[in-house]
């Protein structure tokens, strides 16, 4: 058993790229379903048409990056229109029925051979990334303390990647307080309420979904900086149910939920995967092979995000009052 | 509204205008036409195969080596014409489909399989065979006859998952699991057990039923005493829907397999259309099942019951039914509905872990297109989808097939939320 291994690729995770990409993805979730209510599960589509946003400005349009950041937001911004305009005004139910067929029609526009020219296929595209490495300050070394640690390269990735994190953290920390955010939190908790009193519901639902959308977004171009690639498949529903169960692990409406979630889900997911790997290659476990541990360690996921929400739906920090799926 | 109608229409803009800026392609290392041809499951040898350009100007000919493969490389992309020389085939086997001729098109940088499917030839006496190029008329007769086949495997899954919306109110994602999880049990008999096809079926699906009414009353029953929101449900269900996906991954594996039996299948011409016979008894079945759950639902105490549930639990219990029975009733008919979907699915294509994710957003875009929570308009907005996505490949290449379907559900939901034949206050 490999003991070192296993704890430095866990430690790792823990504040390696995962938590920042799925920690963005999920506090996109969490202004959505934890504030508003929404039930987005779509949200691997903002992150694939933020990533090949701006990984096709840069590679085939010849832009800049920075241009290749604004087409990334953009597209989130009207990503988020077109989800919308349809569902805000219906139930629930309709939002994620919508939302989940549109992240399968993104992905299946950017794999297929008819667009390849401009997408790339199931290949993806790549070499987009050298404008951001090289704004890099960091010399060439190694940072970090014995076994952990990271290069030159990783750690520019990630004190720019928890600089976003924690300022998007202030983001909706700020706007939760404000009377804006006081408003979404009406609608999660009785839409026809909120109506009553006169404020656009349709208009508030549109912003919290753009606001989300938008910071999925960024956990796109972070996927992409760091694998230093986009490709489709990565884009599939797992990452948004990933983001889900981030959140609902932390506790939804919570500031750092989702951060603290993402940080756990990946210290357990890679703790666990890498555990049950090393058991079966050492005979520990016959009944199963290697390839056999990548779904295991999925369906213990699902499993634990089911046990989850039947034992403490609330996650870690979270308060069961503000907790929007019991309602209606 | 207007706002957004604007912004739509701006989207749409920049979409033509990003289609129309030239893109570059990478050096191509692979440009050109490809295929592999087979007799059961055996490369058929030395078969001649020519092409030329969509004018007739000829490009190349080839004959397929002993793999079966042949390979043309064009400098162009474009329209061609690949035609297949029946006399070169083995004597006993012609074209499926009677059409021995291709019109692909190369894109550029890229290979395109031209698929030739080979079948033993059907008994003599049989149609003429066809040596014209088929005609448009004639791809649309045979694609809206695989769209009906498509639409009613879709109408099986969607009925089942209605049936559970219209008495539970649980938008299940994990009825496409159901689907897959049938077909894996049909072939662990299958091949597993080596078990004729049909008996394999009978048993999976009475075992997903049983699985069903387990899962309802051991899980789904239990939540519901507890007070779990429908919201709360639908979201369990995608962790349910993972966890299952990915145990029949563990167990199944992450290739593509089939049934041992009614693999290959000599085609009988009607009219226009050639298909095999498992697919009009596959059809046959299909309709027979929808026909007697109608009737069942209409007619038999059960159904009536099952429906007054649906209207309103409080007032059905408060009338003598017994809500749970139904309700478990309800999920054993609706799981077993779905692995005979699943079945049938595996049978006309081939058996994978994520087919049942695959086409559940299919069955989604019935369900809606239909009107959600309506068994009759289940039906209906499933035909009409399975068949749209057929026709719809005679303009769509192939691949983006589903996304017209898709794109045709949000289109719906703009316009007539509730679907053909569903009622406005369902929705809001």
């Amino acid at each position: 058993m490999d003991w070192l291994t296993i704890i430095t690729t866990t430690v790792h995770a823990a504040i390696g790229w995962e938590s920042v990409v799925y920690g963005l993805a999920a506090i996109g979730v969490n202004i959505h379903f934890g504030y508003t209510g929404l039930l987005n599960f779509g949200q691997a589509a903002f992150m694939a048409v933020a990533g090949y946003g701006l990984a096709v400005a840069v590679t085939v349009m010849n832009l800049p990056f920075w241009m290749g950041i604004v087409i990334g937001l953009a597209a989130a911004a009207i990503l988020a229109l077109l989800l919308g305009i349809p569902t805000l005004q219906l139930r629930a139910d309709y939002l994620a029925i919508v939302t989940i067929a549109a992240a399968e029609i993104v992905r299946l526009v950017f794999r297929s051979v008819y667009f390849k020219d401009i997408f790339g296929g199931s290949d993806g595209r790549r070499g987009f990334t050298g404008d951001f490495y090289a704004m890099n300050p960091f010399p060439p070394g190694h940072y970090g303390i014995g076994p952990f640690g990271f290069d030159e390269r990783v750690i520019w990735f990630l004190a720019v990647g928890w600089s976003v994190v924690l300022l998007s953290c202030l983001v909706v920390y700020l706007l939760m307080k404000s009377p804006w955010g006081r408003v979404l939190k009406a609608i999660r908790e009785d839409e026809d309420a909120v109506r009553a009193l006169g404020k656009n519901v349709f208009s508030y639902k549109m912003q919290s979904l753009m606001l989300g959308g938008i910071i999925g977004c960024l956990a796109g171009f972070f996927y992409g900086l760091y694998n230093g690639a986009v490709q489709p498949d990565i884009f599939g529903t797992e990452m948004t149910f990933f983001a889900y169960t981030i959140v609902i692990l932390g506790g939804a409406a919570r500031v750092f939920g989702p951060v603290v979630g993402a940080m756990i889900f990946w210290v357990l997911f890679v703790f666990v995967g890498n555990t049950l790997a090393e058991l079966v290659r050492n005979g520990f476990i016959p009944f199963m092979t290697t390839t056999q541990v990548g779904p295991i360690r999925y369906a213990l996921v699902g499993l634990g995000f089911i046990l989850l929400l039947v034992i403490r739906p609330q996650g870690i920090f979270g308060d069961k009052r503000e907790i929007a799926i019991n309602a209606r | 509204m207007r706002r957004a109608v604007i912004a739509f229409t701006a989207f749409l803009g920049g979409l033509i205008f990003l289609l129309a800026v030239p893109a570059h392609a990478d050096p191509a290392d692979c440009q050109g036409l490809r295929g592999t041809l087979k007799l059961q499951g055996q490369p058929v040898n030395g078969a001649k195969i020519s092409v030329t350009t969509e004018g007739g100007q000829p490009v190349e000919e080839v004959t397929s080596n002993a793999q079966g493969t042949w390979d043309v490389q064009v400098d162009e992309p474009g329209k061609y014409k690949v035609t297949l020389d029946p006399s070169s085939l083995p004597a006993d086997s012609e074209v499926r489909g009677g059409s021995n001729v291709r019109t692909p098109t190369v894109y550029e940088g890229n290979c395109s399989t031209v698929l030739f499917a080979l079948q033993p030839k059907a008994a003599p006496g049989a149609a003429p065979e066809d040596t014209g190029q088929s005609t448009f008329w004639e791809q649309a007769a045979q694609l809206t006859f695989e769209g009906v086949n498509l639409g009613l495997i879709i109408a099986l899954g969607a009925l089942g998952l209605s049936l559970i919306y219209g008495t539970t109110g649980l938008t299940n994602f994990a009825h496409g699991e159901l689907i897959t999880l049938g077909a894996v049990i049909a072939y662990a008999f299958n091949v597993g057990f080596g078990l004729q096809l049909i008996p394999a079926a009978i048993i999976a699906i009475i075992v997903s039923g049983a699985l069903g009414y387990g899962q309802d009353r051991l899980f789904w029953g239990q939540l519901r005493k507890r007070g779990t929101g429908t919201i709360a449900m639908m979201i369990i269900s995608i962790g349910m829907a993972i966890l299952l996906r990915n145990l029949i991954q563990f167990f199944f594996g992450a290739q593509n397999d089939s049934y041992t039996d009614y693999n290959t299948q000599a085609g009988i011409e009607i009219g226009p259309i050639s298909a095999a016979p498992k697919n009009l008894w596959a059809i046959g079945i299909e309709l027979a099942v929808l026909i007697v759950v109608g009737i069942a639902l209409m007619k038999t105490r059960t159904g009536k019951a099952a429906r007054a549930v649906a209207d309103n639990p409080a007032l059905a219990a408060s009338s003598g039914i017994n809500v749970d029975r139904i309700i478990r009733i309800i999920w054993a008919s609706g799981s077993a509905i779905a692995a005979l979907a699943g079945i049938m699915l595996g049978l006309s294509q081939s058996l994978k872990f994520t087919m049942g994710q695959d086409i559940l957003l299919l069955i989604f875009a019935g369900v809606t297109l239909g009107g959600l929570g309506t068994a009759f308009g289940a039906l209906v907005g499933s035909l009409v989808v399975g068949i749209f996505i057929q026709v719809s490949t005679l303009w769509v290449p192939p691949e983006l097939k589903s996304v017209g379907a898709l794109a045709v559900l949000i289109i719906v939901l703009l316009f007539r939320p509730q679907g053909i034949l569903g009622r406005r206050e369902r929705i809001g």
